[in-house]
């Protein structure tokens, strides 16, 4: 190291280039190779689904008090803002379109696939490394049970069941959230409010678009995030910068996925 | 956390998901009110559709009667010509002429549907004849900048 | 003797990287129902010797044939076929923290076998009454203390009764009495189920109370073995150092170094 600093060069620069680009490719081959394997493997997560279930309840349920509450306080701040905006071109009535298409095409797939990341992902990292750093993933292995079968594909179910749900009860709660602070609070007539937002959002096109983007999220995530737990090192220090990296990676992979997805539905069918 | 504790709580959970989907399917979406019904297809030709897009409303009186299937350019006369699916509900007389009409000032375009007095109802594959494009903005916005001007032209020359 | 061994190895190296050897040419016989103790320093070789006995690791040349089948080149349902006759004992017991002390214990039966789960239950508590913690049952990992989590821990891995059965250094962190305790079983279990234990430890001098034979490891070497009498008298100097923990010996005190001299730079100052 020091060594290399003293030549000087570009050579070295680019040999430290070279290197971490190989390793993350490297590393983004071994993942892609787990990823079939705990496919292929995934026979006892669904076989015995009283696994997943329980993993669903760890995933899901305990992320559904902070889905509703956000998803509410989004609605709701959609609704204040929307409603600031479309009042100057006096076409308030269309609050109901804007916090409806917004909250089901992006903001409920993506802010709950954010929030998902950061409350089930990396809880499933930090314990999956865990099991790995107390050598329980060991101790599985010595007794002739996989653990990829038996830890990590019911975990990747249930997280990929999860995020769909999730994101459905976020954009519903946001949905009601504009419609307290659009109608109740504010005061834009009740039935232009639901009947615009029926008018323009379509069950194919935007509904069944965002909850196929959900599911989409909900695979990187729990993807990434079974991953770097089964990937950390097992020691403390390893284990939580694998639960950083979880969090980090699988936000800027729902970023980067919603970009593309977005590009794939939404520009089709409307341009032409 | 025993087992049926978690069993309860997770069929609550996958309850609560789904009827989160319904909620949106039938209550914001529009999956209640159209896609079941039967429709028949009439075209309409157009000199300029401005913004319209495919899935925009077909309205007649206010009422949502239809939606837009196919937009496409015709090489022989240089037009765009709509197809719309409409709802077999509701019969239209064969001179019923088509707008293209927007919602609000900047709101979405949607297709206008004005009935005629001809006995004859539409029928599948029929062609609408009377026709009115799109407002198109910019050529609203030069007309009334040329009336202006031609107004203050006046008003100058009979200082 | 060679024929009944439970484990035999054959000239057998191994290293994580090629430039670091762990072992180097090992030879060592484990004749079946019989507590080895594998001894040496902490790093000189002896748990990555247990891991490739465990088929975790392949050796790089060599042999090693557990059980009467050849480990190296195993795959998957072969490799799992064979563990499910062994049980290993981890150093902090590795207990699943999410389960209970009776699911612990239950687990290796759950995942293989179809008993029903009256059978299953007299069967876990059983294998509690056998480590002493049968009134334990229904408590969690996190309520346990060292020594009660190394002897559910112990229950787990004779759940299937292996005939061959690893320790990773089952004393380490534990108080006197659990260390009693912990030996003891190691003894009691073994004889009671007819199994094979290979204990690697640095404890010698408590191992020598409960080994039938002792191998002594330094760098990845072999360099004594025998009986535990024969051990204790053994004038062999690294023997002797380790059995009577002394600081220096042919294990020295200091890491190797350049002269000290040079590398205060005495000499270089006044140059």
């Amino acid at each position: 190291m020091a060594e290399g600093g003293r030549t000087g060069g570009v050579a070295p620069l680019l040999e430290r280039l070279g290197g971490a680009v190989t390793a993350r490719i490297w590393r983004l081959g071994f993942a892609s190779r787990f990823f079939g394997y705990m496919l292929l493997h995934s026979g006892t997560a669904l076989r015995r689904f009283q696994l997943t279930i329980r993993e669903i309840y760890f995933a899901g349920v305990q992320s559904l008090i902070i889905i509703l509450v956000s998803g509410l306080f989004v609605g709701m701040v959609l609704g204040l803002q929307g409603y600031d905006t479309l009042q100057r071109y006096g076409s308030s009535e269309a609050l109901g379109i804007l916090v409806a298409l917004s909250l089901v095409r992006e903001l409920g797939p993506v802010v709950a696939g954010l929030l998902f990341a950061s409350r089930a992902g990396s809880a499933i990292t930090a314990e999956i490394g865990l099991m790995k750093a107390t050598e329980q993933i060991a101790a599985m292995e010595m007794m002739a049970v996989d653990p990829i079968a038996r830890v990590v594909a019911p975990r990747f179910w249930a997280g990929v069941i999860s995020m769909p749900l999730l994101a459905a009860m976020f954009s519903a709660m946001g949905i009601f959230g504009g419609y307290l602070v659009g109608v109740k609070l504010i005061g834009v007539d009740e039935g232009a409010f639901w009947s615009q937002m029926q008018a323009s959002v379509d069950v194919r096109e935007d509904i069944l678009n965002g909850v196929i983007k959900s599911i989409v999220f909900g695979v990187a995530v729990t993807w990434i995030a079974v991953f770097e737990g089964y990937d950390a090192q097992p020691t403390a220090e390893g284990v939580s910068s694998a639960t950083t990296r979880t969090v980090v990676t699988s936000s800027l992979a729902i970023l980067a996925l919603d970009f593309v997805l977005t590009a794939l539905m939404f520009t089709g069918g409307n341009a032409r | 956390m025993n087992r049926a504790t978690i069993d309860v709580w997770v069929g609550v959970f996958v309850a609560a998901g789904f009827a989160g989907l319904l909620f949106l399917a039938l209550k914001v979406g529009n999956l209640a009110s159209f896609s079941t019904s039967q429709t028949y297809q009439v075209q309409a030709k157009f000199a300029n559709i401005g913004g319209l897009k495919i899935r925009a409303p077909v309205k007649s009186a206010g009422v949502v009667v239809g939606r837009v299937s196919e937009v496409r350019f015709d090489n022989e006369s240089y037009e765009a010509i709509v197809t719309f699916n409409l709802d077999t509900r509701f019969q239209f007389p064969r001179d019923t002429a088509a707008k293209i009409l927007t919602s609000g000032l900047l709101g979405e375009q949607y297709v206008g549907l004005e009935a005629g007095g001809d006995g004859v109802m539409l029928k599948q594959g029929d062609r609408l004849r009377l026709t009115q494009s799109a407002v198109v903005l910019e050529n609203l916005i030069s007309q009334f900048l040329f009336s202006k001007a031609a107004e203050d032209k006046d008003a100058k020359d009979k200082k | 003797m060679t024929d009944s061994a439970a484990v035999e190895i054959e000239r057998l190296s191994f290293g994580y990287d090629s430039g670091r050897p762990v072992l180097h040419d090992i030879s060592l016989a484990m004749p079946r129902g019989k507590v080895i103790g594998i001894m040496g320093q902490s790093g000189c070789g002896k748990t990555t010797l247990l891991r490739i006995i465990g088929g975790a690791r392949q050796p790089d040349s060599g042999t090693a044939r557990v059980l009467g089948t050849l480990v190296n080149g195993l795959d998957g349902d072969a490799l799992y076929a064979l563990r499910r006759k062994m049980g290993m004992l981890f150093q902090f017991g590795a207990l699943f923290t999410d389960m209970s002390v009776y699911d612990n214990v239950a687990f290796p039966l759950r995942e293989h076998t179809d008993l029903p789960d009256e059978l299953i239950r007299d069967l876990v508590l059983m294998k509690l009454e056998a480590v002493g913690l049968r009134g334990a049952s229904r408590l969690t990992p996190a309520e346990l203390s060292g020594g009660m989590a190394r002897r559910v821990a112990l229950a787990r891995a004779i759940a299937l009764d292996p005939q061959l059965i690893l320790y990773d250094e089952p004393f380490t962190a534990l108080d006197p009495i659990s260390f009693a305790i912990i030996a003891r079983l190691i003894r009691r279990l073994n004889d009671a189920l007819g199994a094979t234990s290979v204990i690697v430890s640095h404890d010698v001098k408590e191992c020598l109370d409960i080994v039938d034979y002792m191998v002594f490891m330094t760098a990845g070497r072999i360099v004594a073995e025998g009986a535990p009498e024969a051990m204790r008298g053994s004038s062999e100097p690294f023997v002797s150092q380790f059995v009577h923990g002394q600081s220096d010996g042919p294990i020295p005190f200091h890491y190797p170094a350049p002269a000290y001299g040079d590398d205060l730079a005495v000499g270089a100052a006044h140059g």
